[in-house]
């Protein structure tokens, strides 16, 4: 795959939260990650796999205590992880955030037009007047009725849907390049979930915006993703094309993953859970993280942390063993 | 009936809202009236004893001239009738303490208790939630250390105590704070208008008394504020960990927003919401509550003029007090409501 000039870039990324008893853990071990413009990009892995993390560090709103290492490019510009300043500069402006539950992301005692326009304002110097006009053909371009009455209303006036479409405006009114939804989805019933997945797609064709998706749900991540990173225990575990991931897994965690997936007939797939949990924060095995919990597991995996390797032209596993090399689709 | 019943519900939310509450206060109103009435009647003591001398209450003339002029030789239920009846036309009848009518006494020592504790709800809630914000900011470092124990300090310090002690040091020893009163020693009354000697002052632009009255006022206002300070201050703290930990404040800050308005406006804003209500029960605590700061600070306020009305058995005055402050915290909590409908769209739009 020809990379294109990414529009973000992080290399080596590290994150280590302080702990109850006063030490430190490591939650993100060296994570690589870069997204092209106008690129799609799907960030999975379970909870406590440290994806929500890496992209809080990138908007530099990690918990109070996280320490953190790494470089971030985003757009030429070089930004140290450590540097939290550096990227209050991108907050808002350059990227911008959509989280997962709008019921409680969206400020519940102020108007949708002081939620649309507080930010612009700020950032553009600009008059009210000519702020409520933009915010008013966001909403209209995210598909809310009526976007004019709508300004004046609150947030608990509007359905789940409805929020999340506002959460999604109020992000990228200020005309970010990135933008970062976590979990956009899974707070909202099924048949939700779908309009706000096609307004993510037709938002990055209309706005040529770049998207980094975070989610646990592979069925999201196969609807609207480019490519594929699947994080485990605060690493990088596979990357690359989505069509290729998702379909001939290289990784015997994302294929695992995979398995768990209701798709298809019953017949022809046998549902499997991975067995086991995913490790907490502090507590990741030795050697490769999954080896607990992989069928595959040899000597190698408990001693050495395998290092991310090119497998194939734009794809990647951290796997020694590799043993889905041959598995036919 | 049903156009009736069209009609209420046709009417703004936040208009009915305020017709409930104050058909609800009325009710209360009625209701106070009742219990204050009789709990007088239910004090052992007898206001024979305690308003004349030894030689007027053994003289059986002056004792029946004494209880006829107050009514108090009727049967009870027909004493609470008249006492409603003439509390319809505004009269809360006569003091048997000052022989004049106790609305006039009320007119008087009210203000200067709604004055002193106006002022120190002014300091408290903005002292209170300053260090409150600035607590939950700097959560478990040590500016959170010291306000913590400066708010312990203020909940646990009896007022009676800090009251003497402040004036023995500020007046006494310092010199800074003036003397004991309203104002100085001879000092001339503003003209009465409101009967609170800053406000009064202000009207009538007089500076020279506004100035005397403003700094007779701090430091018993201060006083009187220090138990509030606390507990707003721990209160405020609390409400700002809990709105600074919600999504909509990450968002807010996801949105590049200036830390300053990310706090001010997206967390303290649902945070007043629950420090309106305990202000408004603080007020209420220190309109009935003053007596002692008012005692030390000669302040002749309510509750100087509860607690001798109280010793003297002095009926009417002791009704007149307790439906007076029970209205106010009635219309307190009434504002309190409506603030919260204020800060909060959806009580407001329901």
């Amino acid at each position: 795959m020809a990379e294109r000039q990414p529009l973000l870039a992080i290399e080596g990324l590290t994150i280590s939260l302080p702990t109850a008893d006063g030490g430190r853990a490591s939650a993100v071990r060296g994570v690589d990650l870069s997204i092209g413009e106008g690129e799609i990009v799907g960030l999975a892995g379970e909870s406590g796999s440290g994806k929500t993390l890496s992209a809080l560090a990138v908007l530099g709103l990690l918990p109070g205590g996280a320490k953190t290492g790494g470089m971030i490019h985003f757009a030429g510009r070089e930004l140290s992880a450590a540097d939290g300043r550096a990227q209050a500069e991108l907050r808002g402006k350059d990227v911008a955030m959509v989280f997962q539950d709008p019921m409680t992301a969206l400020h519940p005692m102020l108007s949708v037009g002081r939620q649309m326009t507080e930010h612009l304002v700020f950032h553009r110097k600009i008059g009210r007047a000519e702020a409520d006009k933009i915010a008013i053909d966001m909403l209209e371009r995210v598909r809310i009725p009526n976007p004019r009455a709508a300004m004046a209303r609150f947030p608990h006036q509007f359905s789940g849907g409805m929020r999340q479409r506002i959460a999604i405006a109020s992000a990228l009114v200020t005309g970010p390049k990135l933008l970062i939804a976590d979990e956009p989805t899974t707070a909202l019933d099924v048949t939700v979930q779908a309009g706000i997945l096609r307004l993510i797609e037709q938002l990055r064709r209309e706005l040529k915006l770049s998207v980094l998706l975070i989610t646990h749900d592979l069925g999201v991540m196969s609807a609207l993703a480019d490519r594929v990173y699947v994080m485990y225990a605060g690493r990088v575990v596979e990357r690359g094309a989505r069509a290729e991931v998702l379909a001939r897994p290289r990784h015997p965690y994302t294929r695992g993953l995979l398995d768990a997936l209701p798709h298809g007939s019953p017949s022809d797939h046998p549902l499997t859970a991975l067995p086991g949990s995913p490790p907490a924060i502090g507590r990741f095995p030795a050697g490769c993280a999954f080896h607990p919990r992989c069928r595959f597991a040899e000597d190698i995996c408990r001693a050495d942390i395998p290092e991310l390797r090119d497998v194939q032209p734009g794809r990647a596993i951290a796997c020694p063993v590799d043993p889905l090399s041959a598995v036919p689709a | 009936m049903t156009y009736l019943r069209k009609s209420w519900y046709a009417l703004p939310n936040l208009l009915r809202f305020v017709v409930r509450r104050l058909f609800v206060g009325a009710l209360l109103c009625l209701g106070i009236t009742f219990v204050s009435f009789a709990l007088t009647q239910v004090v052992p003591g007898d206001p024979v004893s305690a308003n004349l001398g030894d030689r007027a209450a053994s003289d059986p003339e002056i004792v029946a001239a004494f209880r006829a002029r107050y009514g108090l030789d009727q049967p009870i239920p027909q004493q609470y009738a008249l006492y409603l009846e003439r509390l319809v036309h505004g009269d809360l009848g006569e003091s048997q303490q000052t022989h004049r009518p106790v609305t006039t006494d009320l007119s008087q020592y009210l203000p200067a208790t709604i004055e002193l504790a106006s002022a120190a709800m002014i300091l408290a809630l903005v002292i209170g939630i300053s260090l409150g914000v600035l607590a939950a900011i700097a959560r478990d470092r040590w500016p959170d250390q010291i306000i913590r124990v400066i708010s312990l300090a203020g909940v646990s310090v009896p007022t009676f105590w800090l009251a003497l002690v402040t004036f023995y040091v500020f007046f006494f020893k310092l010199g800074i704070a003036p003397g004991v009163g309203r104002l100085n020693p001879g000092g001339k009354a503003p003209p009465s208008i409101t009967n609170m000697f800053t406000i009064d002052a202000l009207l009538a632009g007089q500076w020279a008394t506004f100035g005397i009255a403003l700094s007779h006022i701090v430091l018993p206002a201060a006083v009187l504020a220090i138990y509030t300070i606390g507990s707003i201050t721990r209160f405020t703290r609390a409400a700002m960990l809990e709105s600074l930990s919600q999504d909509y404040v990450r968002a807010a800050r996801a949105k590049g927003l200036p830390t300053r308005t990310v706090i001010l406006r997206h967390a303290l804003r649902p945070a007043l919401a629950a420090i309106v209500t305990v202000a408004g029960m603080a007020f209420g605590r220190m309109l009935s509550g003053t007596v002692l700061v008012e005692s030390v600070f000669s302040w002749p306020g309510i509750g100087q003029y509860a607690y001798k009305s109280a010793l003297a058995l002095d009926l009417r005055a002791i009704m007149g007090v307790s439906l007076v402050v029970a209205v106010i915290y009635i219309l307190v909590n009434m504002a309190v409501d409506l603030i919260y409908a204020f800060i909060d769209p959806r009580i407001r739009l329901g």
